[in-house]
C-alpha cells in the first residue's frame, strides 16, 4: 500500500461553497433512490446469444472486425489473423487466460515463422513500452464486454498494462461469451459493489468501442488517430 | 488564452462572423451532423425522457451537496496516494500546477483536451516558467500550431477552418508536403505527437466526470491521446472544475450515456478511461505521481442564486449545435472560450456584465437550447434572467434597446395611445417605405434595416377592418 496523499486548502474551500449555499458543511449525505431508472431497461432479459447479435451488429458501425469461433479453434484463428494483418511484432498481456484458452503455446510457434513477441512483463520495465510503441498488433482478453456500444472493458494490473490497447497500429480483444453484458450499467454497478466492499478499483479501467477516431477536421470521420489504427474483436465460446 | 478570446467589441466580431462564408456553412453543416446525431441516439433509446430526468436529479442532486461529495473525492484521492489541491482562484491554480512540473524538472508537458485549463490560461503560465506545452487533440493541437487561433466549439474546436487551411497551417508552421485529405492531415499529427508523447515528462488533462466513492476521475476521448497523456509520462495532473463530479460509478455511467449521445450521438466514444491515483506497485505504466486540481475561479458566486442549475452542465454542446444564433455568427463572436447558449449564460456569470452584458442578448429565446439540453437546463430562462438583472440592477442593455423599449412601452401602454401611434404610423414612416418595405430606417429602425428589410406598415389596420366587418355583417 502507498503512503496517503496530501490535500491542500480544503477547509477554506469547502466552507464558502456551504456558506454559498446558505447552510452549514455537510459531512453525511446519503445518495437518493432516483426516480427514473431507464438505464436498467435496455436489452433487458436478452439472452446471450441475442447479446452476441447485439454486440456485432454495433461492430459494424464502429468499424470493427468480429470474428466467432470456440475455445478449441482459438490458437488457429489468432495466428491466421495475425499473418493476414501482415503482423510482424505482437504484444500480448501477461494473463492466466491465455493458458486457459490454449494459448501458452503462441509465443514460441510465432517466432518460429519469425514474428516477434513480447508478453508484458512486469519486471521489464520501460521495455514493454519501448516494443509496444513500435508493435504492430497489442492483444488483450476482455474483462467485461458491452453489447449496446461494442465495449470491450479492460481492468489494468501488474501483467495488464495500459500500453498494449494502446500503442501498436492494430489491436485485437479476446471476449469470452460469459463476459457480454447488455451495456455500461451492469459493469458501473460492479465496480461500485466492490468500492462499498472495500475492494480496490484498478488504477486505470478502459471501455475501448474499436479503433481510435476524430471527427475534428470539418466533421469527417477519420478512423486511427493516436490510439490503434484498426481494432479486431474474436468472441470465443467459453461454454 | 483566458476565457475571453479577442479585444474587438461584440458587434465587430458578429460582423466578422457573418461575413465568414466558409466558417458559416461549415457550422451549418455541423449543426446538421450533431443534430441529427443526437436525435437518432435519443430515438434509438425510446425513453429520452426518463434518461433527461434521470441526469436532472443526479445534476440537482450532487451539486445541492457539492462540499459533501467534493470532500468524499479529496479523501479517496488522498488514500490511493493522489495529491489533492483546492484553488479558489486561476492564480492560485497555475502556481500550483506551475511548482508541481518545476519540483518534477518538467520540461515538455503533453495535454489533452480541457476547457477549464483554458479558462485558468494555464499553457501561458507554464511556457512563463520555461516549459513546452503540446497540445494533442487534434483540433486543438491544429489552433496550436496556427499561433494559438482560438477555439471556437467545445467539442471540435477547429469547426471553423476548412482542410485546406489545416494544411496550408501544416505547410508553413512544419513543412507538411502532402495533400489537404483528413486521412493525411491526421496521419501526420499521429506521428508528431507520437514523439512528443514518448518524450514528454509531464502529461496534463482535464475531467469528465470524477467519481466521489473511490476518487477516480474519467476521460470522455476518441482520440486516444488522452490514454497517452496518462500513459507515459511520469507525472500526471488533473485539472477540474469543481462542479465536474458525481457520487459513484453509477451516476458517472449514466451521465457518459447522456454526454457521448448528445455531444456526437454516439453510444459511447471510442475510450471512457476511468483512473484511479498514480500506478499501483508492480505497474509498469501510468504516472508514478498524481495531482488532481479542483477550480473554483468564480463558479461558487453561482451556487445559491437563480443561476444555480448553468453548474449542472455537462459540456455536450448540444445547445450550441442547435442554436440559430451561434448557427450565423458561429464561436468567435462570443467573444469567450465558452460560446452558444452554455456560453451566454456562463460567461457573463464568470466575467461579469461590464465586460460580456451582450452576451445573453445573443439569442432567439427559441428555446431549442434548453429542448437539447440533456440535464434539463432551461437555459433560455437563464438568458431571460440575465436580461431582467442587466437592465434593472444594472442599467446596462444595449443603448438601442433602451430606446426602443422605452418608447415601444410607451406606445403600448394604454389603447389610446397605441391606436394612435399605429394610425400614425404609416404617415410618420412614409417617407422611407420603397416597394412596401423599408431598407433605410430612421432611428431606432436603423439597427434592424442595416441587416434587413422592415415591412412598411400597412394602411389598413386590423382593429379598422374588424370593425368594417362587424358593420357589415350588421353585428
Amino acid at each position: 500500500m502507498m503512503a496517503a496523499g496530501q490535500v491542500y486548502n480544503r477547509n477554506s474551500f469547502l466552507d464558502n461553497l456551504a456558506k454559498n449555499l446558505g447552510r452549514e458543511r455537510r459531512h453525511q449525505v446519503e445518495r437518493p433512490e432516483w426516480d427514473h431508472n431507464p438505464q436498467w431497461g435496455v436489452l433487458k432479459g436478452a439472452t446471450q446469444d441475442e447479446l452476441v447479435e447485439v454486440l456485432k451488429k454495433q461492430c459494424l458501425l464502429i468499424h470493427t472486425d468480429v470474428h466467432e469461433t470456440v475455445s478449441s479453434e482459438l490458437p488457429a484463428l489468432i495466428t491466421h489473423l495475425i499473418k493476414e494483418y501482415g503482423g510482424k511484432s505482437v504484444v500480448t498481456w501477461d494473463d492466466p487466460r491465455f493458458e486457459e484458452f490454449g494459448l501458452s503455446g503462441l509465443p514460441k510457434e510465432l517466432n518460429e515463422e519469425e514474428i516477434a513477441v513480447r508478453v508484458w512483463d512486469q519486471e521489464g520495465g520501460e521495455e514493454n513500452l519501448a516494443f509496444s510503441a513500435t508493435a504492430d498488433i497489442g492483444i488483450t482478453f476482455s474483462d467485461a464486454t458491452l453489447a449496446e456500444s461494442g465495449t470491450v472493458v479492460l481492468f489494468s494490473d501488474k501483467g495488464k498494462g495500459r500500453a498494449v490497447s494502446l500503442l501498436p497500429v492494430i489491436y485485437f480483444a479476446i471476449i469470452p461469451k460469459s463476459t457480454i453484458v447488455p451495456r455500461m450499467t451492469q459493469v458501473a454497478k460492479h465496480i461500485h459493489n466492490k468500492v462499498e466492499n472495500g475492494e480496490l478499483v484498478p488504477s486505470c479501467v478502459n471501455f475501448i468501442s474499436g479503433p481510435s477516431n476524430s471527427a475534428d477536421i470539418e466533421m469527417n470521420l477519420i478512423v486511427g488517430v493516436h490510439g490503434p489504427v484498426r481494432a479486431t474483436y474474436i468472441i470465443v465460446d467459453d461454454k | 488564452m483566458a476565457m475571453k478570446i479577442g479585444e474587438k467589441p461584440f458587434k465587430e466580431r458578429v460582423s466578422d462572423g457573418i461575413g465568414d462564408l466558409f466558417m458559416r456553412g461549415a457550422v451549418s453543416s455541423a449543426q446538421g451532423r450533431f443534430r441529427s446525431g443526437r436525435l437518432n441516439a435519443a430515438e434509438e433509446l425510446g425513453n429520452w425522457e426518463d434518461w433527461r430526468k434521470l441526469g436532472e436529479e443526479i445534476r440537482t442532486h450532487t451539486i445541492e451537496n457539492l462540499d459533501y461529495y467534493l470532500e468524499l473525492l479529496s479523501e479517496n484521492v488522498t488514500k490511493r496516494g493522489g495529491h489533492v489541491f483546492f484553488a479558489e482562484t486561476a492564480e492560485e491554480a497555475n502556481e500550483y500546477i506551475t511548482n508541481v512540473v518545476k519540483k518534477n524538472n518538467g520540461k515538455k508537458v503533453v495535454k489533452s483536451k480541457s476547457m477549464v485549463t483554458e479558462e485558468i490560461n494555464m499553457n501561458e503560465a507554464l511556457e512563463n516558467a520555461g516549459c513546452e506545452v503540446i497540445e494533442s487533440d487534434l483540433g486543438e493541437w491544429i489552433l496550436q500550431v496556427d499561433d494559438h487561433d482560438p477555439p471556437s466549439h467545445i467539442v471540435t474546436p477547429a469547426l471553423h477552418k476548412n482542410k485546406e487551411q489545416i494544411r496550408d497551417v501544416f505547410r508553413d508552421k512544419l513543412g507538411y508536403d502532402k495533400t489537404e485529405k483528413p486521412e493525411e492531415l491526421a496521419l501526420f499529427a499521429r506521428e508528431k505527437l507520437r514523439e512528443e508523447f514518448l518524450q514528454a515528462d509531464i502529461g496534463i488533462t482535464g475531467c469528465n466526470f470524477a467519481i466521489a466513492e473511490s476518487g477516480t476521475i474519467s476521460l470522455v476521448t476518441n482520440e486516444g491521446n488522452a490514454r497517452m497523456v496518462t500513459t507515459i509520462p511520469k507525472t500526471q495532473i488533473t485539472v477540474m472544475g469543481m462542479e465536474r463530479i458525481v457520487p459513484t460509478w453509477e451516476e458517472m455511467e449514466v451521465l457518459v450515456s447522456l454526454l457521448t449521445r448528445a455531444a456526437v450521438g454516439q453510444k459511447l466514444t471510442s475510450y471512457i478511461t476511468a483512473l484511479t491515483g498514480p500506478k499501483q506497485v508492480g505497474e509498469v505504466d501510468g504516472p508514478e505521481e498524481f495531482h488532481l486540481v479542483i477550480v473554483d475561479n468564480g463558479r461558487s458566486k453561482i451556487l445559491g442564486t437563480a443561476f444555480q442549475s448553468i453548474l449542472h452542465c455537462i459540456r455536450c454542446a448540444a445547445c450550441i449545435n442547435v442554436c440559430p444564433v451561434y448557427r450565423h455568427v458561429g464561436g468567435h463572436s462570443y467573444g469567450s472560450i465558452y460560446p452558444g447558449p452554455v456560453g451566454a449564460v456562463l460567461t457573463p456569470l464568470l466575467g461579469g456584465y461590464d465586460e460580456y452584458k451582450e452576451l445573453p442578448y445573443a439569442s432567439t429565446l427559441c428555446a431549442a437550447c434548453t429542448e437539447a439540453c440533456p440535464v434539463k437546463i432551461p437555459l433560455h430562462e437563464h438568458l431571460l434572467r440575465h436580461r431582467q438583472g442587466i437592465v434593472e440592477k444594472e442599467g446596462k442593455a444595449p443603448v438601442f434597446e433602451n430606446i426602443s423599449m422605452k418608447a415601444f412601452s410607451m406606445g403600448t401602454a394604454s389603447p389610446s395611445m397605441y391606436n394612435i401611434g399605429s394610425r400614425l404610423a404609416p404617415k410618420a414612416l412614409g417617407a422611407f417605405v420603397k416597394d412596401d418595405k423599408i431598407s433605410d430606417g430612421p432611428g431606432p429602425l436603423k439597427n434592424w434595416t442595416e441587416i434587413r428589410d422592415f415591412p412598411a406598415p400597412k394602411k389598413d389596420r386590423f382593429r379598422d377592418l374588424y370593425k368594417k366587418r362587424k358593420k357589415e355583417r350588421g353585428e
